[in-house]
């Protein structure tokens, strides 16, 4: 099974690589304040967001 | 992360060009996808209708139908879609234009090079892999392209929070280039021929670490990150638990690697790594089922909204057949089960389930959210088109996995049953010509689905040309602490 001995120490190696980026993830601050982040992505300056009057060749059907 | 100096200056706006090509593209290669699915379910069912034309038999369509669709249709939606959401998310513009159209004219070749090779006969004979190694290469250079853009972006960000879909973009991406390129180590042998540097059985489980792996990233991780985006923004309400979304992310990630040895149930894979793959299968479904409730629960207190929006009809219906098919998918990888289901249409009913129904509707709910904003208008030409493109497919994936369902059990019944004295009790042949009702229904599901795509390429076509792009301003960066 020698495809076993790339992809095993491959899966390790990467599995390592995603407990450092967890690592980093919780040391920077990302899981901090999750309600609010949740909520940020509803809360924005996109014009086409909020209600306005439409176009009126738009609306059509 | 937030600097005065580096804010937004007012006049700052998001760079929409390659989320516009993108869109349209996944639009246009979605018709020509399912167009070529119509065709080989048709041949199956009436196997006459190629003419004996070689370019059109269906070894050599078959792996053009799956490019097209998940590559072509599903790529291009999660290229369009991650650039728009990195962009808003981070509150600032992608880090580079041309980049991004070298991304997106690059990845066009490798698609129409791919639709050239494959008819011709030129494949590795992978599945989902065939593309032979100069467009592999190409495709390579295109990732590495996509993932500066992507990550330079997330690096130049004014919001010091990642929001949780860029992570599972980030992944998507990430995944999928080391997939990539392991399984597509080969030694070529002239310019349209090569050879995998993997044999025999190596080369099945090298072959199924990808396939399933690419099930995993591009096709679930990817459009998980549009679900976490476009339902919220849909819905108009943040996600029902943006705690439970990190720990779907990281479940996700850290169990998904190792179910790819279930596609090799009874070969000559050691009995132990079977069992390894069906495990970690089985343990899938804890994440993926979270990841759904999540999903379908950010409508609760709104659930009129399933009823008045149509575009909210596609976002949580592909939730539910989300949910389905990775229920069906863990029950399938059990040993016992798959002794009945492996090599039969209950397979292609599993496959199509998830893929007309999960990947497909939330592309096609993400894009009808999108397409309007990429021309400037508040919605789609037509609302009622978007209703009437809901319906058809849905009763299109109803008809195409419930016949393909029964056709696979009674596959799998049929080839198992023996006569007293333990002869096999139906010849193949036998079998194939039981097949042949439900492979007529499966036709008709099909054309019912790219009915529903044919609406979807009218009616944007109407928004783009009634429409016209207006630049969006960054915010200010203020949000950020």
């Amino acid at each position: 099974m020698e495809s076993l001995y790339l992809l095993v120490p491959l899966s390790a190696l990467l599995v390592l690589a995603l407990l450092g980026l967890f690592a980093w993830a919780l040391d920077a601050g990302q899981f901090d304040d999750l309600q609010r982040e949740g909520e940020r992505i509803l809360a924005t300056d996109d014009p086409l967001d909020v209600d306005q009057p439409r176009d009126e060749a738009a609306s059509k059907q | 992360m937030v600097n005065p100096s580096v804010a937004n200056p007012p006049e700052a706006v998001y760079d929409d060009r390659a989320v516009r090509l993108f869109s349209i593209a996944a639009v246009v290669w979605g018709v020509v996808g399912m167009l070529v699915g119509v065709f080989i379910a048709a041949e199956l069912a009436f196997p006459d209708i190629a003419f004996g034309i070689p370019w059109l038999s269906y070894g050599r369509l078959r792996p053009l139908h799956t490019n097209a669709v998940i590559f072509a249709f599903g790529g291009c939606a999660l290229m369009a879609t991650s650039y728009y959401v990195v962009q808003r998310t981070c509150q600032v513009r992608l880090i580079s234009s041309r980049l991004a159209a070298l991304h997106f004219w690059g990845y066009q070749a490798v698609i129409v090079l791919a639709a050239i090779t494959l008819p011709l006969g030129i494949t590795r004979g992978k599945e989902y892999a065939e593309l032979e190694w100069p467009i592999a290469l190409l495709l390579t250079v295109v990732w590495v392209i996509y993932a500066i853009v992507f990550f330079g972006t997330i690096g130049i960000r004014k919001v010091r929070h990642i929001y949780v879909a860029n992570w599972f973009y980030g992944a998507f991406i990430i995944a999928v280039a080391l997939l990539h390129v392991v399984n597509a180590a080969s030694i070529p042998a002239g310019l349209w021929k090569s050879y995998s540097v993997y044999s025999g059985v190596q080369d099945a489980m090298v072959q199924w670490w990808y396939g399933h792996n690419a099930v995993g990233f591009f096709l679930t991780a990817g459009f998980l990150g549009m679900m976490y985006y476009f339902i919220p923004k849909q819905a108009e309400r943040p996600v029902y638990s943006y705690r439970l979304s990190i720990v779907h992310f990281w479940a996700l990630i850290f169990t998904y690697m190792w179910a790819g040895p279930h596609h090799l149930h009874y070969t000559a894979l050691p009995d132990w790594v079977q069992s390894v793959g069906m495990m970690f299968s089985l343990v899938l479904l804890a994440p993926s089922w979270g990841g759904m409730i999540n999903g379908i629960m950010t409508l609760s207190g709104a659930w009129h909204k399933l009823r008045d929006d149509p575009i909210m009809k596609f976002l949580i219906v592909s939730l539910s057949f989300y949910g389905m098919s990775t229920f069906e998918g863990p029950m399938m990888s059990i040993k016992t089960v798959n002794s009945l289901s492996h090599y039969t249409d209950w397979g292609i009913a599993h496959v199509h389930s998830g893929a007309l129904g999960w990947v497909g509707l939330i592309t096609m709910g993400s894009l009808y959210y999108l397409i309007p904003r990429m021309f400037g208008l508040r919605e789609m030409y037509s609302v009622r088109a978007i209703e009437l493109h809901f319906w058809i497919s849905t009763i299109g994936i109803v008809l195409y996995i419930a016949s393909m369902w029964s056709a696979g059990v009674m596959e799998g019944v049929m080839w198992r049953s023996v006569n007293n004295d333990g002869t096999l009790a139906y010849s193949f042949v036998e079998v194939v010509k039981a097949t042949f009702p439900f492979y007529v229904v499966r036709l008709g599901g099909g054309l019912l689905y790219l009915t529903g795509m044919l609406v979807m390429a009218w009616n944007t076509w109407k928004t783009a040309t009634i429409g016209r792009y207006q630049p969006v301003r960054i915010p200010l960066a203020v949000a950020s602490a």
